[in-house]
């Protein structure tokens, strides 16, 4: 177990299915240090390229009581990873330092038991290395001391519009991503495989308005100083005017 | 394997970083694009932008392959000599060449009847230069796609509240409580959008989705509401008619600052029947607007007075009689009486939407806006010398864009919001709706279309604006019998308010030479043979037919595109445009602003590279025609040539010799030292780039609310030129414009009268208080036959944007579907996944239709403009936009028959001249098994075009700069 380990925390509460963070990532890391991300057709039929970072939506519930998510989902960088110790070159490795689960192109053989063994199918395999390649929580822009600290983040969370993404070191109780975690019920995917992913999930939390009855009429309603109530005229009877008592 | 984290990707080869303005879509984040070894290598958002505060889209990040394009056009390019337009056939020619063409056409057509031209542009935000060419040029055939995309909502709320959704106001999320977005409303500044939403979300605010479809921003709503299309008007008009039967309107802010108390004569037999009364001694100065000499019903006095004059108090209700026996009512009560009967239930059995829960839905506004209020210690003085020690708001926010706005009923359902946003007490207030300079305007603002005949000469200006704001029947461009001046219509008695032209019947017209023939149509980024057009097969037959000549109908066509769209197929003559990272643009104050709710904003695009090949951006273009063709603003008086090119005309063009006002509103001034209003600054382009390229003046927080009667606001305003008068702008909750053409139709009006025809339409849709209507296609559609609705939205990936072709982009969204209810394929016995037919009274498609649960029974939907032409685009003739994909506007007509006495009118909104394209109605049924798995129509393969970048491998490893990876 190691003593830091970064993840990101993504917000389903905010996440508006953008694909901000999946083309940010695209970008960043395709001319970075994991790049080529090659695209095969890219201009023909089924065009299908690497993807670090992808956004699944589906729909939860029947009409009208129905969901709409979207699901970012990258390497989730687990604190077991089951995709280091199947590999048979050491290729694929998790970091002492960070936690964060890198592949060596120089040892990778392409043999793709790590993508086998994924439960999470974040892995992605770049045909024309022949090479398995991953979401590096941007390694090569976090540790890089040219960049404004603010901005020594990973691409996608730079990205993203809505705020959805938390970048940090998940042991440390006091980090942004550790504090939402424990404040919004961050969840991890399919803790029961035993791989204890670092990235976690925040739920859909739903704001309400509780109505009072009395509140709809006020003592100050608009209608009682715009409609008068209706005044008998001056001379009407009136009881008064009836008996002596 | 080089370590991450000692090598830094700076030392990669050559980087260098600059900063420009993003053009993936329209709502122009602040982006630092990082270059290596001369290629981009890195489109970052700019966190020192105060629009995006470092975020980025899906689009921006996908600039990279926008750049490298295989769409990319290099070369003008000329029809071959013998081709037949529409098959791509084109030689390549030089700019000379090009330009000569164009001095030699155009010229002729200025100097003989200058509304021969045509030139219309898919873009809205370089509507200030366009704009300008064409009235220079003296055509008043002239529009943006406005007309097509959201036209109702900006005249709907402008001609209410002066100010409207766009780039011209919108949601303050971050004060507001209770947050309503009705329809789909994602694309305008969206990063923003989506930066508020996220902090409104987080800080517990509460989102409600109104929709008959849960997808985009309604996604993360904490409640959705699905709604009937088309129906929206009906259910803003009961929540209106609840918030007064419950007395939560906000009584103050409509007595002060609206017409609400103002008493509207009701003697039928009067010539001002439905006009405000009014007090004849009050004066009228020259410099005003709105004469302030209306009578409200005083509540201390009980008599009528002239409106906010003293310590009177103007009565909301009642009806009265006037000294002189006219009787009248306050417009609230008009208002009052008018929703009476639209109550929950009966929007019930219009919306779908059960009663019970409209009725939660106004407690919720009403309850949020009344017991919630917002009180900022800011103190400002109103316009009639008020001082006032706070700023109130009432904080419920509400957003709309096309879903409200495509619809023939759009206009009245726009004003019904405004409205509801109004007797809410929301209206430039903390929490609720802002403005964003250059709004408030006038209500209508200053700009008038051409009035007649005269102002459309030979070889002369154009008289008035192409585009503008009518405030009554006399106002219009019509001739003397009626007739429309614009090839479009716009301005005329079908659309009297069309404020952005009627793009969609362009083409249409022309062809059919209604009202006249034109000699050239000149498109800039218009893709008016796709998915820019209804009836996309006919127009394309349309752009193609010849007369009994042999002649084309509409005899020459211009193209600027960076891209080989299906349209420009078309063209007779091709101009390629460059890719936004290679070209000066401004983002003027004179146009759409990026300003925020807190001041002016305006920015500026600087070229990062050099242009592609032969590729010249448009506005080089435009600068080079006005000078040929010696248009007065480009050149001086002895005919020379007065800008050297685009970036010189901005620094030194001024509206007016000596004005002072220009593109760019900062850094005027010899020096820069002046801001809005000043002499032309040689260095404003340096100054732009040392400020992250954009220009803000956050305005003192008392000028900052309450604008439309912010005395403080206004005066400065007036210093600075951007408005022109210092009156209150009063809000339209009753509209006199309207009643002024009702007036008309009903021959009450002593200037233009509309011809017989269209009396009976002017009268019926120009009321002056909002009312609910079906669609009008659907008076024509047999609901049985045609059950569902259809729709469209664009993909949060593809908003706005103009390359769904982008390598990236294409592997979010290949292919569209037909999104249904799995009832509607139980009904029709088509499963998940299969291919069907849709089919309206106008035309048919297959395609994939795809289950659904987040989709109202009553509606089909797909995503807009993923379908292509094969060939088009770059693409390979099996792309699956091509064979999987589809295009929903075949299914959609540009004109309606028989609607007014037998006759056809645009499918359009009668007011505005909107195009209704989500009023289409059809059925979905299932193909039979030995029907190809391919979407039709298919139109046959467009080949490359000379000069196109192209791209032929099987596979593409993008790494920017020389060290490939």
């Amino acid at each position: 177990m190691n003593d830091k380990q970064y993840a990101l925390v993504i917000d389903l509460n905010v996440c508006v299915g953008c694909h901000a963070c999946v083309t940010s990532c695209k970008e960043w890391n395709t001319s970075g240090f994991a790049g080529p991300l090659p695209d095969t057709n890219p201009y023909g039929a089924e065009p299908s390229g690497v993807f670090f970072n992808r956004v699944q939506t589906f729909e939860c519930g029947t009409f009208p009581a129905t969901e709409t998510i979207h699901f970012p989902k990258s390497c989730l960088h687990c604190e077991e990873p089951p995709c280091v110790p199947v590999c048979p070159t050491g290729a694929s490795y998790k970091r002492e330092a960070d936690g964060i689960v890198l592949v060596d192109t120089d040892k990778c053989v392409g043999c793709k038991y790590c993508s086998w063994s994924c439960p999470y199918g974040v892995r992605e395999f770049d045909e024309v290395m022949g090479v398995m390649k991953k979401c590096t929580l941007c390694v090569d822009r976090i540790y890089d001391l040219s960049l404004p600290p603010e901005r020594r983040k990973p691409a996608c969370v730079l990205a993203c519009p809505s705020g959805a993404r938390i970048f940090g070191d998940i042991k440390d109780p006091t980090s942004a991503a550790s504090v939402a975690i424990f404040e919004s019920s961050g969840y991890q995917l399919m803790p029961e495989w035993g791989t204890s992913p670092s990235n976690h999930y925040l739920p859909r939390r739903k704001a309400k308005i509780l109505l009072h009855e009395d509140e709809l009429v006020r003592a100050d309603n608009a209608l009682k100083i715009e409609a008068d109530l209706a005044k008998p005229a001056f001379s009407a009877p009136s009881i008064d005017d009836m008996s002596s008592w | 394997m080089r370590d991450p984290v000692i090598s830094r990707d700076s030392e990669l080869g050559r980087s260098e970083v600059k900063t420009t303005t993003c053009y993936m879509c329209a709502c122009r984040c602040g982006i630092r694009v990082h270059v290596r070894d001369g290629e981009v290598r890195y489109i970052e958002g700019n966190p020192d932008h105060p629009l995006n505060q470092g975020v980025i889209c899906a689009k921006g990040a996908s600039g990279i392959m926008k750049q490298y394009s295989p769409a990319r056009l290099t070369q003008p390019l000329k029809r071959k000599e013998g081709a037949e337009r529409g098959t791509n056939a084109f030689e390549a020619i030089s700019w000379d060449e090009t330009f000569q063409i164009l001095e030699e056409r155009l010229g002729n057509i200025r100097a003989t009847d200058p509304k021969k031209l045509a030139l219309f542009t898919g873009r809205d935000q370089m509507q200030a230069l366009t704009g300008m060419f064409a009235k220079q040029f003296g055509t008043p055939n002239y529009a943006a796609h406005g007309g097509f995309c959201s036209v109702n909502m900006a005249a709907g709320m402008i001609y209410t509240i002066g100010g409207s959704f766009w780039e011209f106001g919108g949601p303050d999320l971050d004060r507001a409580k209770l947050f309503v977005m009705i329809g789909t409303a994602e694309d305008h500044h969206s990063n923003p959008m989506k930066i508020a939403l996220g902090t409104f979300k987080r800080g517990g605010g509460r989102f409600i989705a109104i929709n008959p479809v849960r997808t985009g921003y309604a996604a993360i709503a904490d409640e959705w509401v699905p709604i009937r299309p088309g129906t929206d008007g009906a259910l803003l008009l009961a929540l209106i008619h609840e918030i007064i039967e419950m007395g939560m309107f906000d009584r103050e802010f409509l007595i002060q600052y609206t017409n609400a108390a103002e008493l509207v004569n009701l003697d039928e037999k009067s010539d001002t029947f439905g006009l405000f009364v009014r007090d004849p001694d009050v004066p009228v100065r020259p410099d005003t607007f709105d004469t302030p000499d209306r009578l409200w019903w005083d509540r201390h006095s009980d008599a009528p007075v002239v409106s906010r004059t003293g310590d009177t108090e103007g009565r909301l209700m009642g009806e009265f009689t006037l000294p002189d026996g006219t009787p009248v009512k306050p417009s609230f009560q008009l208002l009052k009486d008018r929703v009476k009967d639209f109550s929950p239930d009966w929007a019930e059995g219009i919306t779908g939407i059960p009663a019970a829960t409209i009725k939660r839905l106004a407690h919720e506004m009403g309850v949020t806006a009344r017991d919630q209020k917002i009180e900022l210690p800011i103190a400002w003085t109103d316009c009639w010398g008020k001082d006032h020690d706070t700023v109130v708001g009432n904080p419920v926010a509400f957003h709309a864009m096309r879903g409200l706005a495509a619809h023939s009923n759009g206009f009245h359902a726009i004003r019904s919001l405004s409205i509801l946003m109004t007797i809410l007490g929301t209206i430039d207030r903390p929490g609720g709706f802002r403005h964003k300079a250059p709004f408030p305007r006038p209500i209508p603002p200053c700009p008038k279309p051409p009035k007649g005949v005269h102002a459309i000469k030979p070889n002369t200006p154009l008289e008035g604006t192409p585009l503008g704001w009518p405030a009554d029947p006399d106002e219009l461009s019509v001739d003397a019998n009626g007739t429309p001046l614009r090839i479009d219509k716009a301005f005329s008695w079908e659309f009297p308010l069309s404020v952005h032209g009627l793009m969609h019947n362009v083409i249409t017209n022309a062809w059919r030479g209604d009202p006249y023939p034109i000699d050239t149509l000149f498109l800039f980024m218009a893709n008016m043979a796709w998915n820019s057009t209804m009836n996309t097969v006919e127009v394309r037959k349309m752009l193609v037919d010849k007369d009994e000549n042999g002649d084309y109908k509409i005899p020459f066509i211009v193209v600027a595109d960076a891209f080989q769209s299906e349209t420009v197929a078309f063209a007779d003559l091709v101009l390629p445009d460059t890719s936004y990272l290679e070209r000066h643009d401004v983002m003027s104050i004179l146009d759409r602003p990026i300003s925020e709710f807190d001041g002016p904003i305006d920015s500026v695009r600087v070229p990062i590279l050099p242009p592609l090949g032969d590729s010249k951006p448009f506005q080089e273009v435009l600068i080079e025609l006005g000078s040929r063709l010696k248009l007065p603003a480009f050149v001086h008086k002895d005919g020379s040539r007065k800008f050297r090119d685009y970036p010189d005309f901005i620094v030194n063009f001024e509206t007016d010799a000596g004005s002072g006002i220009g593109f760019l509103a900062g850094w005027r001034g010899k020096s820069g030292e002046k801001f809005m209003v000043g002499e032309p600054n040689p260095s404003q382009w340096e100054m732009y780039a040392r400020n992250n390229n954009h220009f803000h003046y956050e305005l003192p927080r008392s000028y900052q609310y309450m604008r439309n009667w912010n005395k403080g606001y206004l005066t400065w305003a007036q210093r600075h030129r951007l408005v022109r008068y210092t009156d209150a702008i009063n809000i339209h909750l009753y509209s006199e414009v309207l009643q002024k053409f009702r007036l008309a139709a009903e021959g009450k009006w002593q200037g233009k009268q509309p011809p017989e025809h269209l009396r009976e339409r002017v009268r019926t849709f120009f009321d002056p208080l909002p009312f609910y209507y079906p669609p009008l296609e659907w008076r024509q559609t047999d609901a049985s036959r045609y059950p569902l609705s259809a729709l469209t939205q664009r993909p949060m990936a593809m908003y706005h944007s103009w390359d769904s072709q982008n390598a990236w982009l294409r592997q979010i969204h290949t292919h569209n579907v037909l999104f249904v209810h799995p009832s509607v394929g139980a009904e029709n016995c088509f499963k998940d996944g299969g291919w069907v037919w849709v089919e309206s009274p106008w035309g048919k498609v297959r395609c994939i239709a795809r289950y659904s649960e987040a989709v109202e029974p009553g509606t089909v939907w797909t995503w807009n403009a993923i379908g292509k032409a094969s060939g088009a685009w770059g693409l390979d003739n099996d792309a699956d936009e091509a064979k999987k994909g589809f295009l929903l506007n075949h299914l959609i007509s540009e004109e309606l028959p028989c609607m007014v006495g037998g006759r056809t009118v645009s499918n359009s909104d009668p007011v505005t001249g909107q195009a209704a394209w989500y009023d289409v109605r059809v059925r979905v049924t299932a193909c039979t098994e030995d029907e190809p798995a391919e979407s039709w129509p298919q139109f046959p393969s467009l080949p490359d075009v000379p000069g196109q970048t192209g791209f032929k491998h099987r596979v593409q490893a993008f790494f920017a700069g020389k060290h490939k990876g």
